[in-house]
């Protein structure tokens, strides 16, 4: 099966003492089988690949010409838009690059639900992309302070400000955060050394995220296992070329955005510089945060005596990606793919509505109302939702849903007789 | 030669080496937990950040019902000449105090009643609160208003109502003179 033969004595001479041409062949080659019915949802890995390296590249060529201070930052961010040789080209890809890159992997988390590829035998590949994404909201949230504009700096009090609501501890860890009584010059300087850090801290989780995909292989629409050979075609070239195919899409629609609506996701508040004694009338965080920050700000009273709101929002906050590490004990149906899970299909599309309905929430101010209805109610339900999603109806759903027949093979649906051994299949494959 | 090169299992040599691998570990990680601390304490305020500890203000140019913010360790400090009117609806709230969010009385809270000295960050997440300049939105009781999350804090910069916890919290301070400050 090893099928990769160098022609070249040099490359020949390097692989018999460094196999990384083999390596690399066993990973995105020819000798990794795949299943052969991924379709473009299985796109999302690849360009979430190389979304972080587009943001790698962008951000390191702008930490030349970044100042980390905080009498400098804003200017040195305007400079770079103005005076730096293309350097409002770099600050917009990355900039909107980072929307793109939530945008990915929220798509490829959700595909991830859809199809069960969290459970056996994948469910470290699943809690490994959980913490992938933990790291990048660090990452992001850290780098939007940098510019030090009024959100940087309101962004960064307010959700700091949440540590403060650990019981005893809680205010040192926060004055440790910060390196001194405020979010001032020492809190921009560590999270310009942390926002470097981070991306290559995801870089490793990610080859572990591969190296354990790799184990077993693509989860696949069908949520079936591989049974023989013709289930599977080589990754190289049927995925290499799907996967470029959809990248050339993905750059277009980046260029369309980074091009003609730069500062269309971004907000506006953000080109007022940092000012410590005047705060925005409205603080929104980033637009990829919001149904968090929804989740966060849900909590309005005091659960039990010793768990107040403030504590109450962050233990449910972070508890909405925690219970995600729980998701493949939590869903007890033996069935991977929605596709004939007849209720868990429409529970899902309920918890994508859900978080869109957050998302909404958490954009708006929390004492505004819709039609009469105020948005912490609306809040409130669709956070106790969200957590009723996976603590109740995941497991219920395991005991009662009675899921279609599945097939007996990948192949069995499109070639004649392919669920047989390769050897019975051989003779129809040839007729057509 | 097994029996001689391999003591038996269960005998005084193996727990003497797992004595020795217990302590060793042990120690190994203490001195690991030790080499890691100075680089977690250097991130903590650093001698010039604590240095800035102190700030002294000259109140004399501010007149009754003005108020003036000033910075103190990175924090706005809300410092406000009170009206007759704004200390007598303190006062009077004081008979309410038992009923407050956070109980306190308007005495507490002052040093001289016509001088109100306080962190102005608000309690809940840690905004500004508006009040201090004439024509700003100062709430139901009068005092300060933050425009975040909507705290209403009374004329003695204690929280009314609203989702903040605490009272304006009031920095350690004393009277250098009749017109001089120390905060800090």
């Amino acid at each position: 099966m090893s099928g990769l033969q160098l022609k070249n004595p040099v490359l020949r001479w390097i692989e018999y003492r460094l196999p990384i041409f083999s390596f690399l062949d066993h990973s995105l080659g020819s000798s990794y089988p795949s299943p052969r019915n991924l379709s473009y949802w299985w796109n999302f890995g690849s360009l979430a690949g190389i979304a972080l390296v587009i943001m790698i590249v962008s951000g390191i060529t702008l930490a030349m010409q970044y100042t980390p201070h905080v009498d400098y930052a804003f200017d040195s961010v305007q400079r770079i838009d103005r005076d730096v040789n293309f350097g409002w080209l770099i600050r917009d890809i990355h900039v909107n690059t980072s929307f793109f890159f939530f945008i990915v992997v929220y798509i490829h988390v959700f595909r991830g639900l859809y199809y069960g590829s969290y459970k056996a035998p994948r469910e470290l590949l699943w809690m490994l992309g959980l913490v992938i994404l933990i790291l990048m909201m660090a990452t992001a949230f850290m780098g939007y302070v940098l510019p030090w504009g009024q959100m940087s700096f309101w962004g960064a009090t307010v959700i700091t400000n949440f540590f403060t609501a650990i019981p005893i501890v809680g205010d040192s860890i926060t004055t440790w955060l910060w390196g001194g009584p405020a979010v001032d010059n020492a809190t921009l300087n560590r999270f310009f050394s942390l926002h470097y850090l981070f991306p290559f801290l995801i870089v490793g989780v990610v080859i572990l995220h591969i190296w354990a995909l790799h184990r077993f292989g693509s989860n696949n629409p069908l949520g079936i296992d591989t049974k023989g050979p013709q289930d599977s075609i080589p990754f190289h070239p049927y995925y290499t070329v799907k996967d470029l195919f959809g990248l050339g899409v993905f750059l277009t629609f980046l260029a369309l955005v980074i091009f003609f609506f730069p500062d269309s996701m971004g907000e506006p508040e953000n080109y007022i510089e940092a000012n410590p004694l005047s705060t925005p009338a409205h603080i929104v965080p980033e637009w990829y945060f919001l149904p968090f920050y929804a989740i966060l700000r849900a909590v309005t009273f005091d659960f039990l005596w010793i768990i107040d709101a403030k504590l109450g929002g962050v233990i449910l906050m972070f508890g909405s990606i925690v219970i995600l590490f729980f998701l493949p004990w939590l869903d007890r149906s033996p069935v991977r793919s929605s596709t004939f899970r007849p209720y868990h299909k429409w529970f899902f599309w309920i918890l994508v509505l859900d978080c869109f309905v957050l998302g909404w929430v958490g954009a708006n101010a929390p004492d505004a109302e819709f039609h009469g209805v105020p948005f912490v109610i609306i809040g409130q339900v669709a956070t106790a939702y969200y957590f009723a999603h996976f603590l109740v109806i995941l497991p219920l759903l395991g005991i009662f849903e009675r899921p279609k027949p599945l097939p007996a093979s990948i192949s069995e649906p499109v070639l004649p007789g392919g669920g047989m051994a390769a050897g019975a299949a051989a003779k129809p494959m040839e007729k057509a | 030669m097994a029996e001689t090169a391999n003591p038996p299992h269960g005998g005084e040599g193996e727990t003497r080496r797992d004595f020795l691998y217990l302590t060793a570990g042990f120690m190994g990680a203490v001195g690991a937990g030790i080499a890691v601390w100075p680089f977690l304490d250097s991130m903590n305020p650093s001698a010039d950040v604590l240095a800035l500890a102190e700030v002294e203000v000259d109140i004399s140019p501010i007149a009754e019902g003005q108020a003036v913010t000033v910075m103190w360790q990175g924090k706005p400090i809300f410092i406000r000449h009170r009206t007759k009117d704004e200390i007598e609806a303190a006062e009077a709230a004081d008979a309410d105090a038992a009923d407050m969010i956070d109980p306190e009385t308007d005495e507490a809270r002052v040093e001289k009643p016509e001088w109100l000295v306080m962190v102005g960050v608000c309690t809940h997440l840690g905004c500004v609160p508006k009040g201090q300049r004439a024509g700003d939105p100062r709430g139901e009781y009068g005092g300060w208003l933050c425009p975040c999350h909507g705290s209403h804090y009374d004329t003695s910069g204690r929280i009314r109502k609203g989702p903040a916890p605490k009272n304006l919290p009031v920095p350690p301070y004393v009277f250098l003179d009749d017109t001089t400050i120390k905060i800090g």
